[in-house]
């Protein structure tokens, strides 16, 4: 052996300055994961894969939810009086009548507004017919009016035989623009607005006209409404109107704005199953995910095992060990989120003029965050259980 | 520490006997050792395949308990200890060298004493600097920021003792450290072994099957079916081993007078500090 020219003390280096701890898990993690670039990509697949999965799918439930609601988050009542065993907004039947001015003779009460919803049939310019649901409204005095307006504005409406109608369904119902005629329950109408974004859940495209012209185009009586919206005075108890209301009005219901939103997105998340599909969709992207990240950390980890029990010999705790393992988890997890949530707002960007509404909120991407971690240290336990049983004696005479 | 006649002993082990499964298939590899490593002291540890060497290593280094019989590292008794409460004494006070390097192939030379650095929770002042002195006082400063696939056997193994040598533990334990190296690696490593073990705060077991590495050894205990055969401290002035390239059998041992606990001999050679490595001539 050459002679070595080095005369030093490591001793010494630790008399001078204050001592620093020396953190190498991280970087020891880094590297295992950078390291196999097959494997790498395997895990973030897997990651990656479910974070769009969630991310769509808890973006379609967040967007089927404001579909949903959406005429009601643009309505303002306090109260709704709405026909006995309404199961939501787009779910209309025609209540007795008059109900209007029985609610402005009852004490606490400001003021009054009709809906009057309803299906139709819309019969296209070049042929064919397609379902609608029809929403009249006062687009003076009430609340729920077209928003988003694009082409035209409300004044337009008040023209007989005018309809505005949502650009994101020209297709569905044969027109191409502002101006294009069609026929509503065999009346002639005329897209005199256009609106953008104004979506529905159940696919049957909402299309807007006056109150006055939707009694005629649903053959309703001219005091009868769907939906009685119902202003409480300021100062006056919600509950005490309500009560008044309900022994006033037998075989009508008074709901609260909330209690019809709840009502609404219950009956069509919940009960008829389409947000329990999301849900389940959400779910199963999770459980791939977790799946599929155990899978190639367990393999990482064996991959490596031998390094893990030379630590193991150094003496390092099986805490050590499990903080490496755990690093490594959570540096697939932020990676792989980046990446997925990167290809969500694609995915989310690719829809936004389509019928399909999905939704990021800043809460969903942090939620989704929260789960990439969790499930990516779930999907650590494997990798953990194998290296806690690691018999550090096995790195003697390999 | 034990004194014993101007000598620390920083490893005592008493009647340690090991017994693996049970009934018919119980085997016993170690009945009833006592040995002791004396500070300043390179001890070879030889015997044939199934002696008990690599048992009688894992046991020394806190890998494993004995079934019977006491252990004190460094006047750490691991009686009672648990598996973690082992590997803190390894922490605290063991260093090994593995026969396989067990290096850490995703990190370079510097990394890899970083990283034992880090797994014995000892702090310096600046740990890069720290990792790279230990790397130059095994000859290897230059190649710090090499990572292992790069480097040669000899090179390997003289990180893997840098490396053994951070955090400044009290026992080094050496696993065949010649064994996969060829004649002129085989030296250097060995003579490195050897300065190592000459700090007189620092006791150095090599388990070795090459008698090549007989030169260098100031102490010679050779283990037979589990038992204690010899205990010598060798004429180191006649050894030859790899210089000579014949069978080292040949070196003049100095059998132990007595009990393998007999005062041992002063070193030819004495050094400063921790850790300290010295020029050869």
């Amino acid at each position: 052996m050459q002679a070595h020219a080095n005369v030093m003390s490591l001793a010494a280096d630790e008399l001078q300055g204050k001592p620093k701890t020396v953190k190498m898990a991280a970087k020891l993690a880094y590297r295992n994961l950078f390291h196999d670039r097959l494997s790498l990509i395997v895990t973030l697949t897997g990651i990656v894969f479910s974070v769009v999965l969630v991310a769509v799918q808890c973006g379609l439930y967040i967007g089927s939810e404001r579909m949903i609601a959406a005429m009601l988050d643009q309505s303002n009542g306090d109260l709704w009086v709405v026909p006995l065993g309404t199961k939501s907004f787009d779910d209309p039947s025609l209540l007795i009548g008059h109900e209007k001015y029985s609610v402005l003779s009852t004490t606490g009460v400001a003021g009054s507004e009709e809906l009057v919803v309803g299906f139709a049939a819309w019969r296209k310019p070049k042929g064919g017919t397609t379902a609608v649901l029809l929403v009249g409204s006062d687009h003076q005095q009430g609340s729920l009016k077209p928003w988003n307006l694009t082409q035209g504005n409300l004044g337009d409406l008040d023209a007989p035989f005018t309809v505005a109608a949502d650009d994101t369904y020209f297709k569905d119902l044969g027109i191409d623009k502002i101006g294009d005629t069609s026929e509503i329950n065999g009346v002639r109408v005329r897209i005199a607005a256009v609106t953008h974004g104004i979506r529905s859940f159940t696919t049957l495209p909402y299309v807007f006209t006056s109150l006055k012209q939707a009694r005629m185009l649903l053959d309703a009586g001219s005091n009868q409404a769907s939906y009685t919206l119902v202003s409480v005075a300021p100062g006056a108890d919600i509950e005490t109107v309500r009560q008044d209301l309900i022994d006033r009005l037998q075989d009508r219901e008074i709901l609260t704005q909330q209690e019809f939103r709840n009502r609404s997105v219950d009956y069509w998340l919940f009960q008829t199953g389409a947000g329990s599909a999301l849900i389940a969709g959400a779910a199963l992207g999770m459980i791939v995910g977790v799946v599929i990240v155990a899978q190639t950390l367990y393999s990482s980890t064996k991959d490596h095992i031998n390094e893990f029990a030379t630590l193991r010999a150094l003496g390092a705790s099986a805490g050590y060990i499990h903080k490496v393992i755990l690093i490594q988890a959570m540096l697939s997890a932020v990676v792989g989120y980046g990446i997925g949530m990167v290809l969500s707002m694609l995915v989310i960007w690719a829809s936004k003029d389509t019928t399909l509404y999905i939704v990021m909120t800043p809460g969903l991407a942090l939620l989704l965050f929260a789960l990439t971690i969790g499930m990516c240290a779930i999907a650590a336990v494997s990798a953990i259980f194998k290296v806690t049983r690691i018999d550090p004696a096995g790195v003697f005479s390999r | 520490m034990t004194a014993t006649n101007d000598r620390r002993v920083l490893l005592e082990a008493n009647g340690i006997t090991k017994v693996f499964g049970s009934g018919a298939g119980e085997v016993m590899p170690l009945k009833g050792i006592d040995l002791k490593l004396y500070a300043g002291e390179l001890t070879l540890l030889m015997g044939p395949s199934g002696s008990g060497k690599t048992t009688l290593l894992s046991i020394l280094g806190c890998i494993l308990s004995p079934t019977k019989g006491s252990l004190v590292v460094a006047d750490n008794s691991t009686e009672g200890r648990d598996a973690e409460g082992l590997a803190n004494i390894r922490r605290q006070h063991v260093g090994f060298v593995f026969q396989g390097y067990n290096l850490f192939p995703t990190m370079t030379a510097r990394e890899n004493v970083m990283l034992a650095l880090d797994v014995r929770s000892r702090p310096v002042v600046d740990p890069p600097t720290h990792a790279l002195n230990a790397l130059k006082a095994v000859g290897l400063g230059h190649r710090a920021n090499a990572y292992p696939a790069k480097l040669s056997g000899g090179e390997k193994q003289r990180v893997a003792i840098a490396r053994a040598l951070a955090g400044a533990p009290s026992v080094i334990l050496a696993d065949e450290p010649t064994a996969a190296l060829d004649a002129e690696n085989g030296r250097a490593v060995m003579q490195l072994l050897s300065e190592v073990a000459k700090d007189p705060s620092r006791a150095v077991l090599a388990v070795t099957h090459d008698h090549r590495t007989l030169a260098y050894a100031d102490r010679i205990v050779r283990i037979e079916d589990g038992k204690i055969h010899s205990d010598e401290r060798p004429n180191k002035s006649a050894a030859q081993g790899y210089d000579a390239g014949h069978d080292a059998h040949a070196i003049q041992s100095a059998p132990a007078a007595t009990a393998p606990d007999d005062k041992p001999s002063t070193p030819s050679k004495t050094f400063g500090g921790r850790f300290r490595i010295r020029r050869h001539a």
